[in-house]
């Protein structure tokens, strides 16, 4: 079977913050590129950030971008890439005021400046004290991102493949990625792109846990597109626990408000982050802050008739500042928690949030991997951005504001090396034969099975495996539980049938293709914690409690062949600046 | 709970109908969208957009028992039974609760939606006064989920020649921007007898807004800035 064939310089797959940033800078240098997105651009979950843009503009007081790495560096637990570390930090200061010059609705000091409020792991002169440095848009910062990115994209008449849904990537026989091949939801047809580059620009993957402030649409298809092309998985066993999600719905609140001085209590109203984290307290990182509140709450001080959550405080600020500082989460209180944070505090409790890992890339964007003695050799037109990649710039734990600083450095760094790239590389390669036949199998199968598990089903299943295996506490008796009945799962998603066999917005074959992609991500994640026997950032195992640098100061890779591991060494040379060596973690 | 969901198939159905569902619901399941993948759960084809569940996204945007939402927002406990749940009104159904949202895009791109300033920029931010800031609010939160032009009739009878209250709040959100060098250029694209004026401002906009926005209030303001230059 011939599909319908068509070709651009760059393929961009998902239109959030970094596929726009991305995208922009493609555009306006005059290329042809094109954006897919399972969903309109502005609702991709870029949206949903809420707290800020972490970089050291000082506006507010003294900051430096070397203050900003050093943070970085210690929060990631050491295991971030120094020199991708010291690159995104010292671009900070240029892209924020980039998105500024889009039209970005930034908050503002009296003095015309950004707004920056503290968050959590920012600090003054290397751990000294906090330091205000998340540059904000109210907590609804992430929405106007995204959407002056999207605004910017519509004035460089960028291409955009709306409700189309990338299925595979395209591999020659030596390996270069020349293209996908991806659906399109509303007629139910499936198109091959051939390109001389593509970015995967698709987001994470925390639709894998039961409890998770993402999205429905982040299902890691990125992540599954690389995997099934023979591409590993970085540091898939680190995802982030928000320390307040709310309790039972799940849904965000910022770190913001604790940026602007809300605290956590626990059932005898006590302050505990004094204990845990003597000089940042409520704004340690966020692995500190999750593994606090579990613990409280194991040692019964949680709150409600379960005692399963804790409380935010926030009311001593004052209606005034939440109202104007705050207003999302007035609003998100009040509908999902059903209480007036002016006068009661929030039910919290930790909630995946972030994915660390993912597909390995350099600074440049290009994806890496091993090849030879070579631990990072560049897959030839093949580039990932965003929550999808791992250049590693969060290691085993993120700071609150970098993600959306890491959307802005890398989309545009992508960008701008492949308006080199295409300058050497002007002829498309050609396409394989057989570049239909992996998806196209993998939508017969759906098309002919008759019966089977319902997709939800087996995806409640999956959600609920991994939450309970690869929860905030792990062991490895718990782990290698884990990595069996993830294996169970997968084997039943190969068997799931969909009743719904119709061409015109077929979301339940959409929804089928996507838990494809998250029982990797799931897979991934329980064989990666499995193998590492060490508590280093949001990896917390009981009977591994302490990092353990002389074995695992190593970044691991999984292929979802055999689900076979790997490793490559930690990049501790910054570009420019001395190394930060491995310390003791204190907040 | 009892609902009548409109369906429409293209490829089986020769025209749309509506399907009865008694779905048991559980006691997590507080809002309109957990009822709605509950139904979905045993019935895979009932089609509909949804994503980030905490209305930011826009995407699961609907006519509630007769009124415009989004679902993920809307309280199971404050709506009547049986819950009627139709496409948003007015623009072309795709399928099932899907509507072809073209026409509301067209509109949006329409009016520039986009920060125009051709000076060479600062080094650093430009400057803006926090009161200058203050004039967004109220318009930079906009979702695009469209509930506010589906519910205004001037957009279903002239969805092509109406810019609709959606995009106009977002002409406003830049006429409103002090950065913005287009301002007079940004009028002159709307003084015409359909584009802005055929607001006749019955509110029902700021009444379906799920986000609180009042899109018929910048509609005057940009009527003010029209009269402010006449004189």
């Amino acid at each position: 079977m011939a599909l319908p064939r068509q070709i651009f310089d760059t393929v961009i797959v998902g239109g959030g913050g970094s596929g726009l940033r991305a995208a922009l800078q493609l555009a306006e240098a005059g290329h042809r590129v094109a954006v897919f997105s399972k969903v309109f651009p502005t609702r991709s979950h870029t949206v949903a950030a809420q707290g800020g843009i972490g970089a050291s503009l000082g506006n507010m007081q003294e900051d430096h971008w070397l203050w900003h790495m050093y943070d970085t560096i210690k929060g990631s637990d050491y295991l971030g890439d120094q020199d991708a570390i010291e690159f995104m930090c010292r671009k900070a200061a240029e892209v924020v005021y980039e998105l500024e010059h889009f039209g970005m609705p930034f908050d503002r000091n009296a003095d015309g400046t950004i707004y920056q409020r503290p968050f959590g792991g920012h600090t003054q002169n290397f751990g000294e004290r906090a330091v205000h440095r998340a540059c904000a848009a109210a907590d609804r910062t992430g929405h106007a991102m995204l959407h002056t990115l999207y605004q910017r994209n519509i004035r460089a008449r960028c291409q955009f493949f709306v409700e189309w849904m990338a299925l595979d990537l395209i591999r020659d026989y030596e390996g270069a990625v020349v293209g996908i091949v991806a659906l399109e939801m509303e007629t139910g047809q499936v198109v091959v792109f051939q390109a001389k580059a593509v970015i995967l620009a698709t987001g994470g993957a925390g639709r894998i846990y039961h409890s998770s402030t993402n999205a429905f649409i982040n299902t890691g298809d990125g992540l599954g597109m690389a995997a099934r092309a023979g591409i590993p998985l970085e540091d898939m066993e680190f995802w982030q626990f928000h320390p307040t999600g709310v309790a039972g719905a799940g849904v965000l609140i910022t770190e913001g408000v604790r940026g602007e001085g809300g605290i956590l209590i626990n059932s005898n109203g006590e302050r505990f982050m004094e204990r845990y984290a003597p000089t940042m307290k409520d704004l340690a990182s966020r692995d500190v802050v999750s593994r606090a509140i579990d613990q409280e709450i194991k040692e019964g001080r949680g709150v409600g008739p379960e005692k399963d959550h804790v409380l935010l405080k926030l009311d001593h600020l004052g209606s005034e500042t939440i109202n104007k500082r705050l207003p999302g989460i007035r609003e998100i209180a009040l509908k999902f928690a059903n209480v007036d944070p002016s006068r009661e505090p929030i039910p919290v409790v930790p909630t995946c949030h972030y994915q660390m890992g993912g597909i390995p890339t350099n600074y440049y964007g290009q994806v890496v991997a091993p090849r030879g003695s070579n631990h990072s050799e560049v897959i030839p037109g093949l580039y990932a951005i965003g929550e999808c990649a791992c250049v590693s710039v969060h290691g085993a734990n993120r700071l609150g504001t970098n993600s959306l600083l890491d959307l802005l450095v890398f989309g545009k760094s992508a960008g701008d090396h492949i308006v080199e790239w295409l300058k050497t590389n002007p002829q498309h390669r050609d396409l394989p034969a057989d570049c239909e036949d992996l998806p196209l199998s993998r939508l017969a199968r759906l098309d002919s099975a008759t019966s089977g598990e319902r997709v939800s089903e087996v995806g409640r299943d999956m959600r609920r495996t991994v939450q309970h295996y690869a929860g905030v506490f792990r062991t490895g008796t718990l782990l290698r539980e884990g990595v069996a009945k993830i294996r169970d799962v997968a084997e039943r998603v190969g068997r799931v049938a969909i009743q719904d066999k119709s061409q015109v917005f077929n979301t339940a074959r959409i929804e089928a293709l996507e838990l494809e992609n998250l029982i990797i991500v799931a897979e991934a994640t329980l064989t990666s914690a499995e193998a590492r026997t060490e508590s280093r950032g949001a990896q917390s195992r009981e009977d591994f409690k302490e990092r353990d640098d002389k074995n695992w100061l190593k970044h691991s890779l999984w292929y979802l062949e055999g689900g076979r591991m790997d490793y490559k060494p930690v990049n501790l040379d910054p570009l420019t600046v001395e190394s930060f060596e491995p310390k003791v973690r204190v907040y | 709970m009892k609902f009548s969901i409109y369906r429409y198939n293209p490829e089986k159905d020769e025209k749309p109908y509506m399907q009865d569902y008694d779905v048991a619901l559980q006691p997590s399941d507080r809002m309109l969208l957990d009822a709605i993948i509950r139904i979905k759960e045993t019935d895979d084809s009932l089609g509909l957009r949804k994503s980030c569940r905490e209305g930011v996204c826009g995407s699961d945007g609907m006519n509630i028992n007769g009124r415009n939402g989004l679902a993920c927002i809307t309280p199971i406990k404050d709506l009547k039974e049986p819950v009627v749940l139709r496409p948003l009104p007015g623009l072309p159904v795709i399928r099932d609760l899907i509507v072809d949202m073209t026409q509301f895009f067209k509109q949006y791109n329409s009016v520039k939606p986009y920060l125009i300033n051709d000076s060479p920029p600062p080094q650093k931010e430009r400057l803006q006064s926090p009161e200058d800031r203050e004039e967004l609010n109220g318009l930079y939160e906009c979702v695009l989920c469209a509930c506010c032009s589906t519910s205004c009739p001037s957009f279903w009878w002239n969805p092509d020649k109406f810019v609709g209250p959606a995009a106009l709040l977002q002409a406003y959100r830049f006429i409103a921007d002090t950065r913005d060098e287009a301002i007079s250029e940004r009028l002159d694209n709307l003084e015409d007898p359909y584009r802005l004026f055929r607001c006749h401002s019955i509110m029902n906009c700021a009444e379906a807004c799920p986000k609180g926005l009042n899109p018929t209030e910048a509609i005057g303001k940009i009527k003010e800035q029209m009269i402010k230059r006449m004189v």
